[in-house]
This record gives C-alpha cells, structure tokens and sequence, in this order.
C-alpha cells in the first residue's frame, strides 16, 4: 500500500510534465509564441533595411550615435506583447473554461500548478526568446554590415543586451501569469498588465518633476527595459540593478497570487 | 468513505450548506438527493476542497482530500460545471491530468474507448456536444481509479445508453466496495440507482434512508397495473382496500398496496398480469412532500 502511493501520486516533477503538456497543447501557446518571434524577426530585417538604404544620414551627429544593436532588436517591444498575453492566458484559460477545477482537484495543495506553470512558461520564454533574439541580432547585423556599421556578438554589452533582453521578456511572460492568477480573468489581467508597464510611466511622467525623477526610473517596465540597451541613460538604474528590481515586481505579484490561489475558492 | 462534520458553506448573504452532517458509506451507491440549489454541487466541491468550508469539515477516507498524496486514486469527481478546457483535444485533457499522477498515457486511451470517445480522441473538445463533454468529464473521474467517485449529476445530456452505461458502471463499482456519491434531483432516476439517499433541502439534511424503505414509506406509493382483466382486478383489489383508478390507456393505478401485495393477490385469483410497475410520479411526489416540510421525516430517518 504504502509502495503504491510511492509509485503513484503528486510530485513537483510530475505536476511540471502535467503543465508543459497543457501549454504545449493548446493553439494560443503557438499563435502567441509564433507572433513574438515573428516580431523579433520581422524587424530585425525591417529597420536595418530601411536603415541602409538610408545611410549615411542627413544629420552627422546620426551617424555617430546610431546604435546597430537596438536596431536589430526593435522587435522586442513587439515581443513583450504577445508574451505578456500568454502569460495571462495560460492562467485565465483556465477559469474561463473551468479547467481550472479540474487542476486543482488532481492537486488540490494548489501552490504546485502556480510554480509549475511559472517555472515552465519561463524556460520555455528563456530559450526561444534567447534563440529568437541571438537569430534577430545576427540578421541585424548581416545586412548593416553592408554599411559596415554592424555591432559584432563580440564587443562589449552586446552579450548583457541578449540575455538582458530574453530575461526581461521572460519576466513580462511571469508577471503576465501572476496577473492572471491574482485577476482571474483575461481583459483585465491584460489590462492590468499593459496599464503596469505603460500607462503608469505616462502618468508619473506628469508628475511634478522632483516626483517623478524619485519614482519613474524604479517602475516596472522602466526598470526592466535598461538592460535592453547598449548605452543606457545616465538618470535610469544600472542595467543589472534595473532587471532585479522588474524582477522584485514580478515576485511579489508571484507571491501575492499564491497566497490567493490558496485562499479563494476555485 | 466520505464524512462530514458541521459542513457549513456562506456566499455571502446565502446560506448554501447548513451544518451538514453525514456519512456516505462504501458498498452501496449513495444518491444525494434535493431540489435546485439544495446545496448538492457546493457540498461536492468542498469534498475536492475546490471551495473552503465556511465550518465544519469534510474527509474522504479519514483525510481531508488535500491531504491525500494521490488525490486522483482516492476519489473520481464529475463536477457540475464542465471543467475541461475546450481548447484542447480530449485525449490531451485527459494525458495532462494523468500525468500529474504519474498515471500512463496507456489509461487514458484505455478510458477514451470505454466513454466511447476513441473517434474523437484527437480532436478539440470546443465542437463536443453535451454528451461528449459529459462522458469525457466521467473519464476524467476515472482516470485514477478511485475508491470513490463523487458525480453531480452525470446522467445529464447523456443518451439513453450513455445513462444506463453509467448506472451499471455506479453499481458496479458500488458492488466492489467502492464508495459511491451521485447527486439528482429527480427520484425517478435515483429510485433506479441507488440504494442509500441523502436527501438535503436548504442545505441541511433531510433524509438519510435506503431507497426500498424510503418508497415504502412514502405513502402515497402508486402502483400501475395493466391486465387482460381489469373489471375482475379492480373488483379484487377494491376488496383489499387499494383505490384503484383506470388510466386513460386501460391501465389501472393502484394506490395503498404494493407491486408485491398485488402481483401475489392476482396471481391468486388467477388473474393474468401484463404489467406492474411502481410509479415515478408518486416517488417524484413523495420527494416533493419530504422537501417541503423537511420536519416530517426526520423522525424517520436512521
Ligand atoms: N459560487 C457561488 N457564489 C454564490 N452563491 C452560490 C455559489 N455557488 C452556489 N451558490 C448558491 O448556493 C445555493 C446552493 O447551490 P448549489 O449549486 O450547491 O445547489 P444544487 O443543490 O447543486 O442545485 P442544482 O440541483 O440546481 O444543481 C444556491 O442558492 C446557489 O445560488
Ligand atoms: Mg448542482
């Protein structure tokens, strides 16, 4: 008896199987995940095209400044869209179509599924945001090297700016998913989401400025994104400094949605 | 063995479950009976813990279901609400579910052939009909094969094979020692299904008997009866102070013996009997009588 609820039964492991199998499964994951290495991409061909075509610029002072990474990755801000909505998805699917009552009667202690789901939307948002970002900058950067005014994966930042950027992405997917578990429900998680990562800078941006210095380089998308360029501004946070502070965001919204997952009836 | 203690549920201003207390045995499938919004599904749900009790306490087996280690294998839910997402192919719903138990991907198609969804295991629940997401929720319930199942009304949208599928399937497992919790709220379908009720009104537990007890004590027991001879049978069982009415399609009604007394008496006098069935519509209505006033037969019960 005791050997058969050993061989059977709920284990971490096998909870992380359960929900890479269900994201796997579902036609959003693809359409979303599609979109966001479409956008990386897609840009990545179109503004260094344009670019080129256009070079040298009208204004030297262009010329100078011009930076061959963030044009290769302007998708990126694309990316972060369809990211976050999964996110939110991969929660809100579940209650809008009561799945999720059947999740949490396979694991009624309920905190397993969160992390799961957590831990394997990450990765998966890790590695194909890493992979689409790495295959964006090499495009990139072939077709400004007809200019000779590409970057090379080489020079100083660029590696900081990949993995910088896959992380920040990977990080909008979670706090996407943390909204959804805490809201429940898809048009407001989505709205919340956005609201967090633009609306908020706009309006902290009308503050009185003595305010808005103070706050605005600590709010969540402003924080995130200094690890995303080459040469960050000299008011914002340190690229590394900025990415744990977004990420600061993304695990209390984590922990504020495990305790409710806890407490709320499904 | 499901028990409860002082299950109380409050969604805000509504009392949804009101100090329940009972038992629900193994060996005999349970019917949990009560008109709508009873409580029946609120009860299922806090037995799977998917809501909290306001008090109170429910356990299966001796454990709260959360404290279970391999909740599927202790008990099978089908809930009210379909619980599937209609997304995903059936067999993927299932494969997902299983594998949080380590469950092979071999039961789930295994169980997708005894639901009779084998055809359709590829394909996405969102053009399921009523039957089809029913009989895929009676597989999920199945999937770890559990000493008990809790089913909220699983005959529903379900054809007449489906339903007499699922009645031996209930009885089955009932027959093998297993727990059995399946709620209606029509007699009729119980009076066929069960044989233990727990009838709730309200919220709060009315009746706690077993079916045949529960007919006899109905009262108003009526009894249709159709024969070669109905003047003859009439006069016979008007003698034996049954209230005989004829039915519009030459049947008779019998009202205050039982299929038993009646088919014994006739066989007596030699009269040939062609049926003798005991009405639904009398179960229905002495349910009806019992959810009224919830006082009448708590004298009665246990
Ligand atoms: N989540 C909820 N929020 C608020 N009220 C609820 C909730 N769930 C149930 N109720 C209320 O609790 C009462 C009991 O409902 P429940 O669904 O348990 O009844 P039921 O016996 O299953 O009825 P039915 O036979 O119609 O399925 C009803 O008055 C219902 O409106
Ligand atoms: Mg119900």
């Amino acid at each position: 008896m005791s050997t058969d609820t050993a061989a059977l039964g709920v284990t971490p492991r096998r909870v992380v199987l359960s929900e890479w199998t269900k994201l796997r499964t579902l036609r959003s994951t693809v359409f979303s995940l599609l979109a966001a290495v479409a956008f990386l991409i897609g840009f990545s061909v179109l503004v260094p095209v344009v670019v080129v075509t256009h070079w040298p610029p009208d204004n030297a002072r262009d010329a100078l400044t011009f930076d061959p990474v963030g044009a290769s990755l302007v998708g990126g801000f694309f990316a972060q869209l369809a990211v976050g909505v999964l996110g939110v998805l991969i929660v809100t699917g579940e209650y809008a179509t009561g799945m999720i009552r059947a999740t949490l009667s396979a694991v009624p202690k309920r905190l397993p599924v969160l992390w799961a789901k957590t831990l394997v939307y990450g990765v998966t948002c890790l590695v194909l945001m890493g992979l689409a970002l790495l295959a964006a900058f090499l495009i990139g950067q072939t077709i400004l090297s007809s200019e000779g005014i590409d970057a090379s994966l080489g020079d100083k930042g660029v590696p900081r700016v990949l993995v910088g950027t896959a992380l920040y992405l990977t990080g909008i997917g979670m706090l996407g998913l943390a909204l959804g578990a805490l809201l429940r429900n898809t048009a407001g998680s989505i709205t919340a989401l956005f609201g967090l990562l633009f609306v908020v800078p706009t309006v902290v941006h009308f503050l009185p400025a003595s305010w808005s210095d103070a706050i605005a380089k600590y709010l969540p998308s402003n924080a995130g994104t200094v690890i995303t360029s080459l040469q960050p501004g000299s008011e914002s946070l340190g690229p590394w400094t900025g990415l744990l502070v977004f990420f600061l965001y993304t695990a209390v919204a984590l922990g504020v949605a495990a305790f409710a997952l806890t407490r709320r009836d499904a | 063995m499901i028990e409860a203690h002082g299950l109380t549920k409050r969604y805000g201003d509504k009392l949804a479950v009101d100090g329940l207390s009972l038992v629900v045995r193994p060996g005999v499938v349970t019917g949990f009976l009560g008109p709508n919004g009873a409580g029946k599904s609120t009860t299922m749900r806090m037995i799977l813990g998917l809501d909290r009790p306001t008090a109170g306490s429910v356990t299966v087996n001796g454990k709260a279901y959360r404290e279970h280690s391999a909740p599927m294998h202790e008990v099978g839910a089908l809930l009210e609400a379909r619980s599937i997402h209609t997304g995903r192919s059936a067999r993927n719903h299932l494969l997902a579910l299983a594998q949080t138990h380590g469950i092979a991907s071999s039961r789930v198609d295994e169980l997708l052939e005894v639901v009779g969804l084998k055809d359709v295991a590829r394909k996405r629940v969102k053009g399921f009909s009523l039957g089809m997401g029913q009989r895929l929720g009676i597989a999920t319930a199945l999937l770890g094969d559990p000493n008990t199942l809790v089913l909220d009304e699983p005959v529903n949208g379900l054809d007449p094979e489906g339903i007499r599928w699922i009645r031996e399937l209930l009885k089955e497992r009932a027959a093998g020692g297993r727990t059995v919790l399946v709620s209606s709220h029509l007699m009729s379908e119980m009076a066929q299904t069960a044989d233990h009720l727990l009838v709730i009104g309200k919220g709060r537990l009315i009746a706690d008997v077993g079916v045949r007890e529960f007919i006899a004590s109905a009262g108003r027991n009526l009894v249709r009866v159709r024969t070669t001879d109905p003047q003859k049978l009439t006069a016979l069982l008007a003698k034996a102070k049954a209230n005989v009415t004829p039915v519009d399609d030459g049947a008779l009604s019998v009202a205050g013996m039982s299929t038993d007394e009646i088919g014994i008496a006739a066989g007596q006098a030699g009269i040939t009997l062609l049926e003798l069935t005991p009405q639904a519509a009398s179960l229905e209505e002495a349910f009806m009588e019992l959810t009224h006033d919830s006082l009448e037969f708590s004298g009665s019960a246990s």
